[in-house]
């Protein structure tokens, strides 16, 4: 095959070809979206959706399909020669709980309902993989470890995953992370991060006339600004995202308890902890002013790293993007990726289609870009193995 | 024939029958063919999804069905441009045996199917089902495969299980327990047998669905179990639990509409059984009172069960199907 040493025509060929075997496909990949997208699974509750994905191994004769101790679920596609292996990865948790409605709806062009882009379709894409290659009668050389990983999001801080690399066996020689979203999404590199939680909790029997305070809420409010006023570098890139702010019960009683949930982010590791070290500061002086008991939870830590722009597996990823007119969008990662590069994994992420409403409970794929989307994988999986057979 | 005996030998659960190579080796021995049919009017939120399941795991994957098509009734929604997309035969109720005229009615679909429809076995699945999944096919599918003198095969949901405080009531919706069950236990007391009578979802061979008449309205599923019990007893039915099925709500008044129109075929069918030969004329109205600006008013409606015959009656069928008298 050697598709990466072919002229630039004989690419785009092979890259047709790919996508026109995931659109034959197209069925079994939109239910497989459906299927394992209606199974509740929000982090450390993945095991029916992983059991649901390791059938689909075993049902598509892969090797060692099975479950691990913390809930990651496997197949291997084994390979014909060599003892290289390459991870696929999609994590297989969602941020939605098992009380949401988890209907997905088909439409003409699109699919919608709650984590259809992160992650069922990632999913799907593991699921169907195996038939695709079957189809186009690709055998890789390498073997390929396909992996539904669990407890990625929040609170699950990439345990599976971490889990795994901690534990497995068998060299990885590359890695691959796959998520729905967006189609062009080219990580390579991960950021550091402190993921962490602020919890403001008040007495009930709050003396108000001496403090002259409003409750949780204001207190909350009141450390924002002081989070606000943490100057951050241009240079190294650095934001404060704040996700997530609750706080009360009801229109006119004083909040007992609020809570904020938030990340800093940063290419330098110092620069994050020299924030968190400001927050800490902050949270220590707003206690000290308002009696209130404000508790900080880091959750989860991100070293920055990864490989350099010009490493043949994002010079690969480039040109097969390029041959299938993908727009690439270089983003750093949090997320999957970043355990990788901890590990010394070369390793990217992909996206497979475009979305619109992303997160919310009624995101909505679009069906057309997801074959480009799977080409693309088909593609790099291509190039990875290609690369492996170079380096023997 | 026994009552508990029969529900404990013909009733099945749809995780019986997960080894689907198996499923797939007794359809190739038995060289049957399948059709999946799903009536519709104006489902389009709901027909991608299911065709799409059906068509990749029952056919793409295994192949147990040969054909999945959809027989609409005249939708003004986008209906049976999704269910084409995603791979469906799409068919207009109306332009089926134009002969004989077009009736409006989900009965009207089902029996224009026997016509359109190449299977052996057609499967019926209403289109509104939220939580649609391949075993809404299968599972139904499977005791026709498997065991060869069951006729026609039932869906019912949630099954009767022991549960923290005893045993809970199961059984079917307001309809069923109000109206059919009680007219069952009085008349058919064998049919109370099965759990869920007015299911929408079943399989029935070819064989049978030629053979007996289709009312076109609320009465289908009615009047099947009485012709189908008549005919072959109580051998020919199997039931199996399909689990959940998540669908719309119906309002209390349409249930009234729904159960007059039940009532209907049932006493025709008692009259024609000989069961209540002497019966008087039948007023096809019913009347349901509503509330506007402090006073009453009456609304009538004009509900009339309109049947077809059995489909071997149809010249054009017995030309199409080979059947010499």
């Amino acid at each position: 095959m050697f598709l990466f040493m072919a002229k630039n025509n004989d690419i785009k060929n092979a890259l047709e070809r790919y996508r026109h075997a995931m659109a034959d496909k197209r069925d079994i990949l939109l239910t497989n979206i459906v299927m394992v997208g209606e199974i509740p699974a929000p982090t450390f509750e993945e095991e029916a959706r992983v059991r649901f994905m390791v059938d689909r191994f075993s049902e598509a004769g892969l090797h060692n399909c099975s479950a691990d101790e913390v809930g990651n679920g496997f197949g291997i596609l084994p390979g014909t020669e060599s003892d290289r292996n390459i991870l696929l990865v999609a994590h297989a948790d969602s941020i939605f709980g098992p009380k949401v409605d988890h209907t997905i709806s088909m439409h003409v062009d699109r699919v919608e309902g709650p984590a259809v882009g992160d992650n069922a379709l990632g999913l799907a894409a593991l699921a169907t993989l195996p038939l695709a290659l079957e189809q186009l009668d690709l055998a890789l050389k390498s073997n390929v470890i396909l992996m539904a990983a669990s407890r990625s999001l929040g609170r699950g801080d990439l345990q599976g995953l971490r889990f795994f690399l901690q534990n497995n066996k068998r060299p990885i020689q590359c890695a691959m992370c796959v998520e729905g979203v967006q189609l062009g999404r080219l990580s390579y590199s991960s950021i550091g991060m402190v993921r962490a939680e602020i919890n403001v909790y008040v007495p009930e029997q709050y003396d108000w006339t001496r403090f002259g305070a409003a409750g949780a809420n204001i207190t909350l409010i009141d450390l924002i600004n002081k989070m606000n006023r943490i100057p951050l570098p241009k240079r190294p890139k650095t934001s404060i995202v704040l996700g997530t702010i609750e706080g009360g019960t009801s229109f006119n009683t004083i909040a007992t308890h609020a809570l904020l949930r938030f990340e800093i982010r940063s290419e330098s590791a110092e620069v994050v902890h020299d924030i968190l070290q400001q927050i800490e500061d902050a949270i220590a002086e707003t206690q000290s002013e308002t009696n209130a008991d404000i508790k900080l939870d880091v959750l989860a830590r991100r070293k920055p790293g990864g490989v350099d722009f010009r490493h043949a597996l994002v010079r690969r990823a480039r040109a097969v993007m390029r041959a299938l007119d993908i727009e690439p969008r270089m983003a750093p990662s949090t997320s999957e990726l970043s355990e990788l590069i901890n590990h010394n994994i070369p390793a990217i992420t992909l996206g497979l289609t475009e979305s619109e409403k992303q997160s919310q409970i009624n995101e909505s794929l679009k069906i057309e870009p997801i074959f480009t989307g799977m080409a693309q994988l088909i593609g790099m999986l291509v190039a990875m193995d290609e690369d492996g057979r170079h380096e023997h | 024939m026994n009552i508990d005996q029969w529900v404990h030998n013909n009733t099945f659960h749809h995780g019986q029958f997960w080894d689907f190579r198996h499923m797939v080796e007794a359809k190739e021995q038995q060289n049957v063919k399948v059709s999946l049919c799903i009536p519709t009017l104006n489902e389009e939120k709901t027909i991608g999804k299911e065709v799409v399941i059906f068509k990749s795991e029952l056919m793409s994957r295994y192949p147990l069905l040969d054909e999945i098509a959809i027989i609409d009734s005249g939708s003004t929604d986008q209906t049976c441009e999704v269910a084409a997309s995603y791979g469906a035969d799409v068919y207009l109720a109306s332009d089926i045996l134009p002969e004989v005229g077009a009736k409006r009615g989900k009965g009207e679909n089902l029996w224009k199917a026997i016509y359109q429809l190449e299977g052996d076995i057609i499967i019926y699945v209403d289109a509104d089902i939220k939580n649609i999944h391949p075993r809404f096919a299968y599972g139904l599918l499977a005791p026709l495969l498997y065991r060869p003198e069951i006729k026609y095969v039932k869906a019912f949901y949630d099954r009767p299980l022991a549960f923290s405080q005893g045993i809970r009531p199961s059984g079917g919706g307001r309809v069923t327990e109000i109206l059919v069950r009680p007219l069952f236990s009085l008349f058919f007391p064998e049919l109370t047998g099965i759990i869920q009578p007015l299911s929408g979802e079943y399989a029935v061979r070819r064989e049978v669905l030629q053979d007996i008449p289709f009312p076109i309205g609320y009465g289908v599923e009615t009047s099947h179990l009485i012709d189908v019990y008549s005919k072959w007893g109580m051998e020919a039915f199997g039931q199996t639990d399909l689990d959940q099925r998540v669908h719309r709500n119906q309002a209390t008044r349409d249930l009234g509409k729904m159960s007059f129109g039940i009532l209907q075929t049932f006493l025709s069918r008692a009259k024609s059984l000989g069961i209540m030969p002497e019966m008087p004329n039948l007023h096809p109205s019913l009347r349901q009172f509503q509330a506007r600006e402090g006073s009453f008013e009456q609304v009538e409606y004009h509900i009339v069960e309109e049947e077809r015959p059995p489909m071997i009656t149809i010249p054009a069928y017995r030309e199409k199907f080979n059947i010499v008298e």
